[in-house]
């Protein structure tokens, strides 16, 4: 304990902890949903440190790279492939808990006033996340990698007077090449991570000011937390935590273990033909729905794009798309829903996107990419009825 | 008095304001030059291919920057159109969907080109006939030297075609 009193005349830890942890009030009022936002730092520590163990003998050239994986890690580095197929699998399932986090947060209103910090800076962390997953997805040098990145890069292409220099610009050659490679590298291991640590800390330090939201959307007063309305979040909160956290790793563990495979696509054991395209290309599962929504305007290339980027940034405009006093979906029949049908869509552009986008299926897309957008269209309308109902004091 | 010393100190603010943008501007100007391309791959040369390698019928690719070009000796069977072709039998375009950059296959029975990535298809001119590309495969810059075709300069053809349009 004297460490600690000299440690507290320093740094001030009691006081740290007491603001971060004992004193940091969660209310009630909150059900399983709300585990997520730890499992997402368990599944970052555990991404942080499987992906410095593939660091170790993982090399950035376009010659070296897929050996340096599939034979160097994959075979020859003792439980390499164990560190492999975790930060795949964990890259996968980072995508899984983030989208039930962020439905969460879309449910219960999270993002709505006092919140809009915490939701901006966790729509910034979404899209770093993404980042840090195209780039990464390069590394292999195989393939799917390849030609995600060629697909991708060529995007920006579509930007007025810039794009075809832009590209070359971002490729550092003609077509996806070694610079591509060791610059995704670099973004990939040192910015994007460091970028993702800082926004964790905004985040966080956000949602210590405001406190959680919880499932009828009440917030808790000072007094509240004196009588004793809300709980602790350490140990309390954690205390549950810890067993959520249990049962995921027993799930995350049996993926990594028994069924890696769907985080490990068989085209990428092909080494990256610049001259080869696979004949049947698609992102990862988690950009699906996206991908889904730039190809579902068919008939139209730059709408297709205008609407891709749409549909990733509307998001983040969602506080002011949204103005109802009334927080928690719970509380919010015709929300309710929109949001069961913008939940449903997202899963069905998720199947489509895998489906060869031909017939029918180019027109379901369509529909389905109009649909994605009706749900943030119909907020403000649903807000003016939610409005007048509770002037009429209905 | 008073009002000498302020200035003085805006003037200092303003000169360590102004050096820093120099600064700033000069190492944002220094990051936004190493993503460049190396001199190695600016200086990747032309590339020349002998078209009478090619049967009639029959198509070949010749990479030329790390892109494929198609070199296709069309039979009399296939689409005609004088305007696109290289010696009136050859059709020569860059091998790369025009919608987001796949290679398509070519698909001799239906002697179309076959995006893999988004069900885009071309003609055996390079015109694009179905899905999401929104022009014709690209005809890359060429000059006729004999029975040789010299891809990455322009000569007399391919200016002519660039007149009309036709080659992006």
């Amino acid at each position: 304990m004297k460490f600690m009193d000299w440690l507290d005349e320093r740094l001030a830890v009691r006081q740290l902890v007491k603001v971060m942890l004992t004193e940091y009030y969660v209310p009630k009022n909150i059900n399983f949903l709300w585990s997520f936002g730890v499992l997402i730092m368990l599944v970052m520590a555990i991404l942080f440190v499987s992906g410095i163990f593939l660091l170790m003998y993982y090399k950035p050239d376009a010659n070296l790279a897929f050996d340096s994986v599939n034979k160097t890690i994959m075979m020859d580095v003792e439980y390499g492939w164990l560190f492999r197929h975790t930060h795949a699998v964990g890259a996968s399932i980072m995508f899984l808990v983030l989208f039930i986090h962020m439905a969460r947060g879309i449910y219960y209103g999270s993002y709505k006033a006092p919140r809009e910090i915490v939701w901006i800076t966790g729509y910034i962390l979404f899209i770093l996340m993404s980042a840090t997953a195209f780039t990464g997805y390069l590394l292999p040098w195989g393939q799917m990698s390849y030609w995600a990145a060629q697909t991708i890069t060529t995007l920006f292409e579509k930007i007025p007077f810039i794009g075809p220099d832009l590209v070359i610009w971002i490729r550092g050659n003609y077509i996806v090449e070694d610079a591509t490679l060791t610059r995704f590298f670099a973004l990939h291991v040192m910015l994007l991570p460091l970028l993702l640590a800082i926004f964790t800390a905004i985040h966080l330090y956000a949602v210590r000011i405001v406190g959680s939201n919880n499932e009828d959307g009440g917030e808790l007063t000072k007094e509240d937390k004196k009588k004793g309305k809300g709980i602790s979040f350490w140990p309390v909160f954690m205390a549950k935590e810890f067993f959520v956290m249990s049962v995921f790793l027993v799930f995350f563990f049996y993926l990594v273990f028994y069924q890696y495979k769907f985080a490990m696509d068989q085209i990428n054991f092909i080494p990256a033909d610049y001259l080869q395209t696979p004949h049947h290309i698609y992102p990862e599962w988690y950009f699906l729905a996206f991908y889904e929504v730039l190809r579902g305007f068919f008939f139209s290339q730059n709408l297709g794009l205008i609407a891709f980027l749409f549909s990733m940034f509307i998001v983040a405009f969602l506080p002011w798309l949204d103005t109802s006093p009334i927080k928690s979906g719970k509380h919010r029949p015709l929300y309710r829903i929109m949001f069961w049908i913008f939940v449903a869509d997202f899963l069905f552009l998720t199947i489509l996107g895998k489906l060869p986008a031909t017939g029918l299926y180019a027109w379901l897309g369509f529909v389905g990419s109009i649909v994605f957008f009706i749900f943030f269209l119909a907020l403000p309308i649903i807000s003016r009825i939610e409005k007048k109902r509770l002037a009429g004091g209905m | 008095m008073a009002e000498e010393r302020l200035s003085r100190r805006d003037f200092l603010l303003y000169a360590m304001g102004g050096w820093a943008v120099v600064g700033v501007g000069g190492v944002l100007y220094a990051m936004y030059k190493t993503w460049e391309p190396l001199p190695e791959v600016k200086a990747q040369a032309t590339t020349k291919f002998d078209l009478s390698t090619v049967q009639p019928g029959e198509i070949k690719v010749v990479s030329w920057r790390g892109k494929p070009i198609f070199i296709l000796r069309k039979s009399p069977d296939m689409v005609q159109c004088k305007d696109r072709s290289v010696k009136d039998e050859y059709t020569v375009v860059a091998g790369i969907c025009t919608h987001l950059g796949c290679i398509p296959n070519w698909e001799p029975e239906k002697k179309t080109w076959h995006c893999p990535c988004h069900g885009g298809e071309y003609d055996a001119c390079g015109k694009n006939i179905f899905g999401p590309p929104p022009r014709p495969l690209d005809v890359p810059p060429f000059k006729i030297e004999g029975n040789s075709i010299v891809l990455g300069e322009e000569g007399q053809e391919y200016k002519q075609m660039k007149e009309k349009g036709l080659t992006v």
